[in-house]
């Protein structure tokens, strides 16, 4: 009998219905809403869950995918090659990109010959799965370490995120390499 | 002309043409509500009495209990320019005859009435005041009161059991 | 009357006007912040410090908002609902006593708008009209929802003003007097009538619920059922003074629950006050303790909207009739008892 199947709880909560005569204070009902109000007025002395959203931001799980970036290496040259291995893995189709050669003198700034020229995500149509980061041979495109929301704009066109948003800031490059070392 | 006639003059116009109006709307919701202002300017002249007590019941009982009812009901029943009964012409006619008798009666009554001249009998009591009031109606009108408040305990067991017999019939 | 009198009432009479609409805008935003602080959040607090000028930003929204007409029979009806509405929630604060007497440039200023021999029965009246708003409002929207909201609260209200009625009529027994001022005043000194009345006080309490259409009685206009029940056709400030006009009434029947129960401007050591201090000081402490009292009640009326879920419309009438009536009746009987045993 212990072990029946009615008997098992797996949440340890579980109540069995009972359809006994409610006693006379019980119909009253006035225990019951005396209860309740004090539920409730515990509430209104908790501490409040809310998070005060532009001034305080809510720490990040480690692999929370955020706004993407486009990494630099410890040089501080952009990591992308504009393979389009990105675009291809897509399952929103929100990349797009242009490739261009690497011209001489330019070797601090593009760790490859070829480098992206031109690098836009839609982050409407984009859905934050990461297969373009999974995808990605070079180890250039992530979405854990810009650690920031892509917020909310007006205009559509605005959602539109060329490299200007997306590459990593050289100084902040700079610093990862500091901190290598 | 006095201010309280000028007053009695305007609150009477305006119970008069709202009663009219109560009769002659079409839409009963609209009758409903004419009647609502009816009984509030009635209200008004029993202010112009200086009977609070009594005015402030006709507020509650008829605008504020009776006509709710009468309204929910015609919601309820949720009447359309469809359902209107169409009356034979002869109903009309003898309505027409009915109403000029009755207005000949009346206006005889009036003509052949003659002013109150006697005297009001001062006792120096306020007869507005509920106090004086409870007390007339539970001692001098004694009979009467408890008389009426039977009459209308057995409506009200009337109306209970005529709505509990069609319950157990079904 | 003097010309001195006409000026004295009618600035009080604005000032209580005033009053009132201040305390039914900041109930609204009471009411939100009572609602967030009782699930666990903070509520409007963008505009203005903690959110104070929030009622303003809402009520600059409802004024600057598009004003829609359905396509009613009945524009003028439409029209008057809300108005109705708005008037009986606002004239009932008259007979209300404020306060004691106040002495100001000479005068003794009573601060009371009038004192009549039937306030209560004045109350009673202009509550028993307040249901025309919604009920006209509902009806001339043309639509099933609103009428059904206004058929609702109709019944309600028919229904609960009864077991009102019953239940102040106990409190009458003990007073013997109509008068808010008398009852007031009767209760100088901690004499509260909560203390000998508290079934005539629940049951009273219960009933202001129902005619000011709060949760758990807001049936009239229940969003899961009815989408917005009678309000359901109005927007802009039409619909404004809907909701102003519920604020109004509660912050209303809350000042009579705490005139007729907790002994309205009455407080512990009213006398040491006045004979220590002066009685205008006792006076002005009075209205801020009256005012108190309100706000408790007028939070308890958020608190409990907050925590009981609305009843369904059949528990709703069962309530009415089959409890309150004759619990109010039993209520009455032992009044009786009472009085002619202890007196």
């Amino acid at each position: 009998m212990a072990t029946s199947i009615q008997n098992i709880s797996l949440s340890g909560k579980k109540k069995q219905v009972s359809h006994k005569e409610m006693t006379f204070w019980e119909r009253l009902y006035l225990v019951a809403i005396i209860k309740g109000l004090l539920i409730t007025i515990k509430h209104f002395f908790r501490r409040k869950a809310t998070i005060h959203y532009p001034e305080q931001v809510r720490e990040f799980s480690p692999v929370y995918r955020g706004k993407h970036t486009l990494k630099r290496d410890e040089q501080g040259r952009e990591n992308c090659t504009a393979c389009g291995l990105c675009a291809l893995t897509c399952p929103a189709e929100a990349i797009t990109m242009k490739a261009a050669e690497r011209k001489p003198g330019e070797e601090h700034l593009y760790r490859e010959e070829k480098y992206a020229e031109i690098y836009e995500i839609n982050m409407l149509r984009c859905i934050f799965c990461g297969l373009c980061e999974e995808a990605c041979p070079k180890d250039a495109i992530y979405m854990t370490i810009s650690k920031e929301l892509v917020p909310a704009q007006y205009d559509r066109e605005d959602f539109i995120y060329g490299k200007d948003k997306l590459v990593m800031p050289l100084e902040v490059a700079m610093a990862n390499t500091k901190n290598l070392n | 002309m006095s201010t309280v006639l000028l007053i009695f003059y305007i609150l009477s116009a305006f119970t008069l043409a709202t009663a009219f109006l109560t009769i002659y709307s079409k839409n009963p919701i609209h009758s409903a509500i004419y009647l609502v202002l009816c009984m509030v300017s009635i209200m008004g002249h029993y202010l112009l009495f200086n009977a609070q007590f009594l005015a402030l019941v006709q507020l509650i009982v008829y605008a504020g209990a009776i006509m709710v009812l009468f309204l929910f009901t015609i919601m309820l029943m949720n009447l359309n320019k469809e359902d209107e009964v169409h009356k034979p012409r002869m109903t009309r006619y003898a309505a027409v005859i009915i109403f000029i008798l009755l207005c000949g009666v009346l206006t005889y009554v009036f003509v052949d009435t003659k002013p109150i001249m006697g005297e009001y009998d001062v006792t120096g009591q306020d007869f507005q005041s509920i106090k004086v009031l409870g007390k007339v109606l539970l001692n001098e009108y004694m009979v009467p009161f408890e008389f009426v408040s039977i009459l209308l305990l057995t409506a009200m067991l009337g109306v209970v059991l005529l709505s509990k017999k069609e319950k157990s019939t079904r | 009357m003097d010309s001195a009198l006409i000026i004295e009432k009618s600035i009080f009479i604005v000032v209580i006007f005033a009053v009132t609409m201040l305390m039914a805008m900041y109930s609204t935003w009471a009411e939100r912040k009572v609602a967030a602080f009782l699930q666990d959040r903070v509520g409007p607090n963008r505009a203005g410090w903690g959110g104070l000028l929030q009622p303003l930003a809402d009520g600059l929204k409802l004024f600057a908002k598009e004003e829609f007409e359905p396509n009613t029979p009945n524009k003028f009806l439409f029209f008057v609902g809300p108005g109705v509405a708005m008037a009986t929630a606002l004239i009932t604060s008259a007979v209300i006593p404020w306060g004691d007497k106040l002495e100001i440039f000479g005068r003794t200023v009573i601060l009371q708008a009038t004192d009549i021999d039937v306030s209560l029965l004045y109350i009673f009246g202009v509550i028993s009209v307040g249901v025309y708003g919604i009920m006209i409002g509902g009806w001339a929207s043309n639509n099933k929802f609103s009428l059904m909201g206004a058929v609702r609260a109709a019944s309600q209200m028919v229904s609960y003003e009864v077991a009102m009625g019953l239940s102040i009529i106990a409190l009458l027994m003990m007073s013997g007097s109509l008068s808010l001022r008398a009852i007031t005043e009767q209760q100088h000194g901690m004499d509260w009538n909560v203390f000998y009345q508290p079934v005539g006080f629940l049951i009273f309490l219960i009933c202001a619920f129902a005619e000011t259409n709060r949760t758990p009685f807001d049936l009239a206009e229940c969003e899961s059922e009815l989408i917005g029940g009678y309000h359901t056709e109005y927007s802009s400030m039409k619909m404004g003074f809907y909701l102003f006009a519920e604020y109004a009434n509660m912050f209303i029947s809350s000042t009579i629950l705490a005139v007729l129960y907790f002994g309205g401007y009455n407080y512990p050591g009213m006398d040491w006050v006045g004979i220590h201090w002066g009685t205008n000081i006792a006076t002005l402490i009075g209205i801020a303790v009256l005012f108190v009292k309100i706000c408790a009640f007028i939070f308890f009326y958020m608190w409990v909207r907050w925590t009981i879920p609305r009843f369904r419309y059949d528990q709703l009438m069962n309530l009415g009739w089959k409890i309150l009536i004759p619990l109010s009746i039993i209520n009455i009987m032992i009044t009786g008892i009472c009085i002619l045993a202890f007196k």
